[in-house]
């Protein structure tokens, strides 16, 4: 009899869960037909607006922005700073939008969250110029091929050699360079018709994981700009839905300007509570603190080492950065500041005039808004270049993003050791609750396992030093840079100008990597590295040729941390902790993508990432497109700040 | 009969709903916890040892500090100790299978002298400018040297 109740049971749970996927599959389906509610509705400006929604702008999820107003050109300014680049090149391109506006809003936003320390370096002048170009370009009739990128505003890090932007890698080893070339990836934009902007900061010689290690300082999240008491006029209310509304002051009057983010930060809703909130290292429950800033003494990281790239990307001062990813510089400030970060195959974009950090290692890596739009800056800087060898000669076929993209027979791997100790509960949710959804979309979702993933930091904190030490050689005061006022012999002046050119963890590193070069030392621990690394790449080998297509993990241990969480240890533990899920990657070779997913109980982005097979950027952008398509997470959106 | 096939509906309901019986992210940390006893000793840091890698490197340790970040550093690289290697190629680069590309031996590019020479703080006429050389470092006694053996 029990038997037969169990046979019972099975045969109703498969039929249930098959009906259940066949729901939820047909409704995701529905989702990509146009509803208003999930997908993203191209943003109306006030002339654009069907006749029965006069007067409203319809929601966009990259803005998230309705505005009841007659002023036209007001909230026309206002929504343009948060556009995603695809919105913003078909708006270029009918005429809707300007570049020049475009360039002026931008470098005004810039000036405006100047004490965020996003760049190094701004090129207004050249801004400018190029914007004007650009819009020559866009009006020019006639069916000549138009620029890819024309008018878009870029940032590159400040490790990418710009001609017209002196190149400093945020060290005073190189704060007077001004490289006499570009470099590859500035080349290509700025032939594609893209403005520069100008050159964010980054952790000095893109060693470190927090951008806090500058020669010009630390680099602040624009998400703390959402936590701090400001005496700004607008303030956040959040209402009983759980919807967050900005309020205007009773200064102003019925007429003005009454903005309402719809959806925005959901969890942020528990802030006006008394709700308890968790540093990223207290898990245990104990010296729980509320997240508010009350001055300037403390503020959000945002990660690193290409933070400044993050930044600009989040508060809306470019639509698109580039910046370099060794061991997850790039994913890892994506993830912290709610943006998408692409790391792709290694050997698929130059290097050349990318101040390298790990030969082996280094890939530029593309910061935007949304996966299309990392896959239209990818399809625009991809190929073979002559003048970085380490640069494949096949052929790049474009990335092509379809929404009607399915699941069906895409294989997912869970990969089980990224279940790192210190993982804190809210990214093991938001990575829980990913699977499930793409399960549900059809996936066939499993666990897998990478066994030498754990062992992955270490090898790649040996092999960085190596590499790091005989990279940094080059820089002697005598062609470029930096040089002490010591003229007694070479040597002297080599070590005075090192001295006074890097900081501790430029120092530190290339005593560890000069030390683990030793004779004595070599096959210890940089031959026993470089074998470690081979473990760790044929790892992901095994695991695709067994069927896997895509991984799904988590890009980082918690959500955003705070500065005085991350100060509170040194640069060596920090990387180690932050870079866990990222590194393994950069040993490999392999692309991967983060996307924002989810907010945490403080309100702040947690990002998952998707890894997938050597060259295979357009599986792994399609299935980030999909669960991009399915997620309700929105962006940061600063628009409140050009208001009056 | 029906009110168990209520209550089984019921708990598959549940269970579907909780993920509890489907999910394939790990409950807990699945890295194997380090025995660090087993792990060879970080060896002492000598003055000779800091003195010849000051030298290699032209850059100094500056303070104790920087000797303690070197041993860290030693520390953390000796957890490789853990993994078995043997028969195990050394992986120089992703790309080892892939024959480099050779472009033809023709000059191209050149001719740009003050290019090259834009960035440097010291030349005369078409040439940088060094202090002699083959002098060896002159090693400063430092406070940090003093303690070691």
């Amino acid at each position: 009899m029990s038997f037969f109740l169990v046979r019972v049971y099975v045969s109703i749970c498969v039929s249930d869960l098959e009906r259940e996927r066949k729901r939820e599959r047909e409704s995701t389906r529905l989702a990509y037909q146009g509803r208003p509610a999930r997908l993203r509705p191209p943003l109306y400006i006030q002339s654009d607006v069907p006749s029965y929604s006069r007067g409203r702008a319809v929601q966009s999820r990259s803005c998230g922005i309705e505005v009841d107003t007659a002023d036209q050109n007001r909230h026309t300014l206002t929504i343009m700073a948060s556009l995603t680049l695809k919105e913003t090149l078909v708006r270029l391109r009918d005429g809707r939008l300007n570049a020049r506006e475009l360039c002026e809003r931008c470098l005004a936003r810039a000036n405006k969250l100047s004490s965020l320390n996003m760049y190094i370096s701004r090129t207004e002048r050249g801004a400018r110029q190029q914007a004007e170009r650009a819009d020559q370009c866009l009006h020019k009739s006639g069916q000549e091929a138009k620029k890819a990128l024309e008018g878009i505003p870029v940032a590159f890090k400040d490790n990418l050699c710009t001609r017209d932007a002196p190149t400093t890698c945020a060290s005073r080893m190189l704060l007077d360079y001004r490289p006499p070339y570009d470099a590859t990836m500035v080349s290509r934009m700025l032939d594609s018709g893209a403005v520069l902007v100008g050159k964010t900061n980054l952790d000095e010689f893109a060693m470190g994981s927090g951008s806090t290690d500058s020669i010009v300082g630390p680099v602040k999240n624009p998400w703390t700009l959402l936590f701090q008491k400001t005496p700004h006029r607008y303030r956040f209310r959040a209402n009983q839905s759980g919807c967050c509304q900005l309020e205007t002051s009773p200064k102003l009057s019925e007429d003005e300007v009454k903005v309402r983010r719809r959806g925005l930060h959901t969890s942020a809703s528990r802030l006006s509570q008394s709700s308890t909130v968790l540093e990223p290292a207290d898990q245990s429950g104990s010296g729980l603190q509320r997240l508010s800033f009350e001055d300037d003494s403390d503020w959000l990281v945002t990660g690193g080492s290409s933070g400044g790239s993050a930044a600009a990307v989040a508060s809306g001062t470019a639509l698109v950065a580039f910046g370099s990813d060794t061991g997850g510089s790039t994913r890892n400030p994506a993830s912290y500041c709610g943006v998408v970060g692409l790391k792709p195959t290694y050997g698929l974009l130059s290097r050349h005039g990318l101040i390298p950090l790990v030969n082996s290692m280094d890939v530029p890596g593309i910061v935007t808004k949304t996966v299309e739009d990392a896959a239209i800056v990818l399809n625009t800087v991809a190929g073979h270049d002559v003048q970085d060898s380490t640069t494949v000669t096949d052929p790049y076929q474009p990335v092509q993003l379809d929404d009607r993209f399915s699941l069906e027979g895409v294989h997912i791997g869970i990969p089980k050791e990224y279940h790192a100790p210190g993982t804190s509960q809210q990214v093991l949710d938001a990575w829980r609750k990913a699977a499930d959804m793409l399960e549900r979309g059809g996936a066939k979702v499993t666990e897998v396992s990478l066994p030498h993933t754990q062992h992955s930091i270490t090898c790649y904190h040996v092999l960085c030093c190596c590499e790091v030490a005989s990279n940094m050689a080059r820089y002697d005061g005598i062609e470029f840079g930096h040089r002490a006022k010591c003229e007694e012999s070479t040597e002297e002046l080599f070590a005075a100008t090192r001295h006074e050119g890097f900081n501790d963890v430029v120092r530190g590193r290339i005593l560890a990597g000069n030390f683990f070069l030793l004779r004595r030392n070599y096959e210890r621990f940089f031959l026993k590295a470089q074998k470690v690394r081979r473990l760790i790449s044929e790892d992901f080998r095994r695991v695709y040729e067994s069927g896997v297509d895509i991984l799904l993990t988590p890009t980082t241990l918690t959500d955003t941390p705070t500065h005085s969480w991350f100060a509170s240890e040194d640069s060596r533990t920090r990387s180690e902790q932050q870079d866990v899920f990222t590194q393994p990657v950069n040993m490999a070779g392999v692309p991967a993508i983060t996307v924002p997913a989810a907010l945490s109980l403080r309100g702040l982005p947690i990002g998952l990432q998707f890894i997938g097979q050597h060259f295979q950027e357009q599986k792994v952008l399609s299935v980030a497109h999909w669960f991009e398509n399915n997620t309700d997470f929105m962006p940061l959106n600063l628009d409140f700040l050009d208001l009056p | 009969m029906f009110s168990r096939f209520s209550v089984l509906r019921c708990l598959h309901k549940f269970c579907i709903a909780n993920r509890c019986i489907s999910s394939k992210i790990p409950d807990k940390p699945t890295w194997t916890p380090v025995d660090t006893s087993k792990l060879p000793q970080v060896e002492e840091i000598s003055r000779d040892l800091v003195e010849h890698l000051e030298r290699q490197s032209l850059v100094e340790f500056s303070n104790e500090e920087g000797l303690k970040r070197l041993s860290d550093a030693i520390q953390s690289a000796n957890k490789l100790y853990m993994v078995d290697t043997e028969g195990v190629e050394p992986l120089d680069s992703v790309l080892e299978d892939r024959a480099l590309y050779l472009r033809k031996d023709e000059v191209n590019e050149g001719n740009c002298r003050d290019d090259i020479l834009s960035n440097a703080s010291k030349t005369e006429e078409e040439y940088f400018v060094a202090p002699p050389g083959n002098i060896p470092l002159k090693q400063a006694e430092k406070e940090y040297k003093e303690k070691l053996k």
